[in-house]
């Protein structure tokens, strides 16, 4: 636990989780944009328990509701109905017990990589000495610390998502959501990527719900997987992955990745035929026949 | 030498164009009053700074660009980024900056002396009236531009609204509001002058002026020169103050 000057007390930081309370619960939660003054639903009452310390992976056709979801967890989008709680206290606005990572960098050009992870810490109001500390850590954590005065603009594309990530762990988030936050990079820095992902999460903690868009990333990665179902997004499939950690790129049990994957294939193929239907316009979406919600 | 590249082609320019004015004094055949020669202007233009003649024209000049511009330019600022950020305040203002706009800021001036009088307070609020459109249009042109995601990405932190502009929008359309304050430090000189000609005891506007009627061109042309020099100082601090704090989005 650090001491940091200004952390509540009541904020406990990921390695002291406490496991009796899922990290995120999302009960009957939807969600909807109005387009053209007509109501679009993009999240159709979801209910979820994520176990702290877990990484969940989100996989669901395009334009699912995938990333919306992630920003109903982050408070950036008001559920219409129902209610997010984050180890058991509701989100009702942004909240620093998320740490969210767009699919973009968005990192503040003008500001060198040091100074865009301390961004939050300003914000904040941490002070210069707290703020130096914890940032020269996050640097060091994602192997950025030679960087640290760099901009953005000379940093290379998967350099820029790193430091993006060290801004969004600088407030210790009990949860990390990343909006498919390796889609801009090449698949061998993308595999990469994935193997530090999960050593940075080893060492930090955190539950972390990704969206991505590719299967074996999500079964390389997660303890579970979401499928999710096209406009509005429901529960399609809940699909274990049962590989043991810590996992490495060469010496995953192949048998299992593949039934995993063909698993997670099958309830995907149905959901995305639905999107087709539903971008012709004429058949709402409806959940599959063996759908498996716990 | 990179340096001697920059420097010697807009000397060679500079010295052609001396030249040809000369000939074409000497190849005219024009008195000095009509059209005096770089040399005689260039030897009243010391004379005047020497004995004492332009040196408080000029700084009545500088006082009235200086005032107005402290004036106009962050009125225009705060005008345009809340046009920015509000929509109400966009549709209310809008019609009434641009009808203003299209009225001439010459005809404005007399009506401008008949209220605050010809002194310093009524001509730098004449340069501020004339700074303050280009600084409200690139203002909000700039704010609007600022990208959306770098916007959500702060409100993901609880930027306070104070944070939001201090942090993220002004940094951003810093590049933009200097474009439009180097457009109004131009104009600057501009309304100083024309706010001079209304009347005044000193500026360099009214130094013209009496120049003019005295048929004293050499000074006139002197005068002339150090407006076009205040405008080219001026307009280059803007510049360094671009070079050294706006970095471009990448």
């Amino acid at each position: 636990m650090s001491a940091e000057p200004g952390r509540a007390l009541s904020e406990p930081g990921p390695s002291t989780g406490d496991t009796s309370v899922p990290a995120i619960r999302l009960d009957g939660v939807r969600f909807g944009f109005h387009i053209d003054g007509r109501q679009t639903e993009v999240i159709g009452g979801l209910d979820l328990e994520i176990a702290p310390r877990s990484i969940v992976a989100l996989v669901g056709p395009n334009g699912c509701g995938k990333s919306t979801l992630l920003r109903v967890i982050a408070g950036l989008l008001p559920a219409r109905a129902g209610t997010v709680e984050v180890e058991g206290r509701p989100v009702t606005g942004p909240d620093s017990r998320v740490g969210l990572v767009f699919q973009e960098p968005r990192l503040l050009p003008w500001r060198s990589a040091f100074a865009n992870v301390a961004f939050p810490l300003e914000v904040a109001g941490r002070d210069r000495v707290a703020r130096e500390r914890r940032v020269t850590d996050l640097l060091g954590l994602v192997g950025l610390r030679d960087w640290s005065r760099a901009r953005p603009a000379e940093l290379s594309g998967g350099m820029r998502q790193r430091v993006a990530i060290a801004r969004a762990l600088a407030l210790e988030p009990a949860v990390l959501l990343l909006d498919e936050p390796f889609s801009a990079l090449d698949s061998l820095t993308r595999e990469r990527f994935n193997v530090e992902l999960l050593r940075l999460w080893e060492r930090i903690g955190a539950t972390i719900v990704l969206v991505t868009h590719s299967i074996a990333e999500a079964v390389f990665l997660a303890d579970r997987v979401l499928v999710l179902s096209p406009r509005p997004a429901q529960l399609v499939a809940d699909v274990a992955v049962e590989l043991s950690r810590p996992r490495r790129p060469g010496d995953l049990d192949a048998a299992a990745v593949t039934r995993t994957a063909a698993e997670i294939r099958a309830h995907l193929e149905g959901a995305t035929d639905d999107a087709f239907a539903v971008a012709a316009g004429d058949v709402p979406a409806h959940a599959q026949p063996d759908q498996a919600i716990p | 030498m990179i340096r001697r590249d920059r420097v010697v082609p807009p000397l060679v320019a500079l010295a052609a164009f001396l030249a040809g004015w000369q000939l074409l004094v000497l190849v005219g055949g024009y008195a000095t009053f009509i059209l005096p020669g770089p040399l005689v202007v260039g030897e009243r233009f010391v004379v005047a700074w020497t004995d004492g003649t332009m040196a408080p024209h000029a700084i009545t000049t500088l006082a009235e660009i200086g005032f107005g511009f402290i004036g106009g330019a962050p009125a225009g600022m705060l005008t345009g980024y809340v046009m920015a950020r509000s929509r109400l305040v966009n549709r209310v203002l809008s019609p009434y900056l641009v009808a203003a706009q299209a009225v001439p800021i010459l005809a404005l001036a007399p009506l401008i002396a008949l209220w605050f009088g010809s002194g310093l307070f009524a001509h730098s609020v004449i340069v501020a009236l004339i700074v303050f459109f280009p600084v409200v249009i690139s203002t909000l042109v700039a704010v609007h531009g600022v990208d959306r995601r770098l916007l959500e990405m702060a409100r993901s932190y609880r930027v306070t609204r104070g944070q939001r502009l201090r942090m993220v929008e002004l940094p951003a359309a810093l590049p933009g509001i200097l474009g439009g304050l180097r457009i109004g430090v131009t104009l600057a000189v501009v309304g100083a002058i024309v706010a001079e000609w209304t009347g005044g005891e000193t500026g360099l506007g009214v130094l013209i002026n009496l120049a003019r009627y005295s048929f004293k061109i050499p000074l006139m042309f002197a005068a002339l020169l150090t407006i076009a020099l205040i405008g080219v100082a001026l307009y280059s601090v803007v510049l360094l103050v671009e070079r050294r704090y706006a970095i471009p989005a990448a």
